[in-house]
């Protein structure tokens, strides 16, 4: 999709494809033939840029023909770079702007406590992207508000757009960060498929807490020269190196 | 008697018995209670009232996730700290996204005085007009307010109301039914036609008055949707009256002036005059001070008038014209 598009952010796709599998295939309650049902379960992709790897996993759910992964980009397409909640069955939120995703997400799980509903909020983060600061507003609401129905996944990969994370803006000590922020927490290898399906099923991690997974990953994951590289953010492949990762994650399944 | 009303007083009431019939809807506040006059709302639906804290941008994030849910979030807050500070969420969230989102700008433009210019809020309109999607509103007075607050909950999609804590009297008959998108027709005249909003209206009706006692016959129109904008009642007056003072408690550069500006530039182009806050961060002042202090007066609106009909007239080249 990326070689097709000349664009996108295959290194951050990469890292969250085994996150969003466990998702779309293990934990998500969805009906693809009904993507707005009300007692659906909420996933809100935060890391709008990592679009590339969230229309896949929507379209191999069902929520719309494979074959419309080709128009990725093209000009009236609805797969545009980042998001469209208006346009894209099973997407909950516009984003591609960092820093959305938890307040969204926030909002949502409140909803589904004033309603006294069963349904559960999940959303995906960057690491990057807990630069913004709205994110730790969303995280002091949601810890004060007690919402053990909400789940964040950050998908840990170390590296942003242009330089590793603890050079461009120090996260760590991440964990303590949300310890403190009165969320319960818990981290796992997020290309660990047993280890993440363990962790969402014994969701909340904590009664009366919401969860934050921070799930160790490698960008650009299953190709050997894109893996942990900076410049793989979003560089595009040229054909050559577009048969090489396809070996490889061939390969690899 | 017209006694003259803090609106945020019949927007309150309007928004209490809203929640008594709709279930959907909630108010979402940045701490901003006490001046916000949620008190009541608060005491009658704990359990629909959320205060995010001093965080303008998980205040407009948390309501696009409940109104995308089904709920009418009503987002509560002084308008200088929630419209700038969480613009983007406003533009991506509720603009884009299309949340069912109410963003109640309190205490707008000038209102907060002598607390100066980090506390006024003269860009919001600029600000929120050109979002795709939002419905801009700016009542006149408390019956208006009222009945604003009713109509943007039955309205899809993300809307901004402005509401000043400046009281301000009635300036609609008694049977006047707020249609949003319609500017409102005050007072017939075909000399020059006065375009105000908010606050700003009543003071346009005194000027008519002033302006009628030398001989010119002046229309008012209250244009309290600047977004979608009334074209055909803008054009109309143009043609009708080939003269067009507008007055806001606004930027002169992007709010309501400009809107009409640009309707009549493209539509019906006639000599315009453009009243507000000349782009300047004003000084220290009362708010009935500072509007003096930019002629925003039924004297100094008057005073715009009769020199835009004067050199309609004369022909009298602007200063610093090429001519």
């Amino acid at each position: 999709m990326v070689y097709t598009a000349r664009m996108g952010h295959p290194g951050g796709d990469l890292s969250s494809a085994d996150i969003l599998s466990v998702l779309y295939f293990a934990v998500l309650r969805l009906d693809p033939h009904d993507p707005a049902a009300p007692e659906r379960d909420r996933f809100i992709m935060s890391k709008g840029h990592c679009s590339a790897s969230f229309y896949v996993a929507l379209a191999a759910s069902g929520f719309f023909p494979l074959e419309e992964l080709d128009s990725y980009m093209q000009p009236l397409s609805a797969l545009c770079g980042h998001p469209d909640r208006n346009k894209v069955p099973g997407v909950e939120a516009c984003t591609g702007s960092l820093g959305h995703g938890l307040p969204l997400a926030v909002g949502t799980a409140l909803t589904a406590r004033m309603d006294g509903a069963s349904w559960r909020t999940f959303v995906l983060t960057g690491d990057g992207e807990l630069q913004e600061g709205s994110n730790w507003e969303a995280a002091m609401a949601a810890a004060h508000y007690g919402l053990d129905n909400l789940t964040l996944i950050v998908d840990r990969n170390r590296l942003q757009q242009g330089d590793p994370t603890e050079e461009a803006m120090r996260l760590e000590p991440l964990l303590e960060k949300w310890r403190a922020f009165g969320w319960a927490v818990a981290e796992v290898d997020g290309h660990d498929v047993s280890a993440l399906l363990n962790l969402f099923h014994g969701l909340p991690l904590e009664r009366g807490k919401p969860s934050c997974i921070v799930a160790h990953t490698h960008k650009g994951k299953g190709v050997s020269f894109m893996e942990d590289r900076v410049e793989w953010h979003h560089k595009v492949p040229n054909e050559e190196q577009l048969a090489a990762a396809l070996r490889e994650l061939e390969a690899a399944q | 008697m017209n006694p003259r009303v803090d609106c945020r007083k019949p927007f309150a009431e309007a928004l209490e018995k809203l929640a008594a019939s709709d279930p959907r809807v909630v108010v979402v506040t940045n701490d901003s209670i006490g001046s916000s006059n949620i008190t009541g709302f608060r005491k009658r639906f704990p359990e629909r009232f959320v205060n995010v804290g001093i965080a303008e941008q998980n205040l407009i994030g948390v309501s696009a996730g409940l109104a995308n849910n089904g709920k009418i979030p009503f987002v509560c807050g002084a308008s200088c700290f929630l419209t700038g500070r969480a613009l983007e969420q406003m533009k991506v969230d509720l603009a884009y996204g299309r949340a069912n989102v109410k963003v109640c700008g309190m205490s707008s433009g000038l209102a907060y005085g002598p607390l100066g210019p980090t506390h006024h809020s003269l860009e919001d309109l600029a600000w929120t007009r050109v979002l795709p999607n939002f419905t801009v509103i700016v009542p006149a007075d408390a019956a208006e307010t009222a009945q604003a607050v009713e109509a943007i909950a039955a309205l899809e999609g993300p809307v901004f109301l402005r509401v000043s804590r400046m009281p301000v009297a009635a300036v609609h008959p008694p049977d006047y039914r707020f249609q949003p998108g319609r500017a409102v027709l005050l007072r017939r005249g075909s000399d020059v036609t006065l375009i105000a909003c908010g606050v700003m209206v009543e003071r346009a009706l005194f000027a008519a008055d002033l302006l009628a006692g030398g001989g010119i016959q002046t229309r008012v129109l209250n244009l309290s949707t600047i977004q979608p904008i009334d074209r055909e009642a803008i054009l109309e007056a143009a043609e009708d009256t080939q003269a067009i003072v507008t007055a806001e408690e606004h930027s002169i550069y992007g709010g309501l002036g400009g809107a009409v500006a640009e309707v009549v530039a493209a539509g019906c182009p006639v000599p315009m005059k453009i009243l507000g806050i000349p782009g300047v961060f004003p000084p220290t002042g009362a708010p009935e001070w500072l509007l003096s202090h930019f002629g925003l007066t039924p004297q100094g609106i008057a005073e715009a008038a009769e020199e835009l009909l004067f050199r309609r007239s004369a022909h009298v080249p602007r200063p610093y014209s090429r001519h």
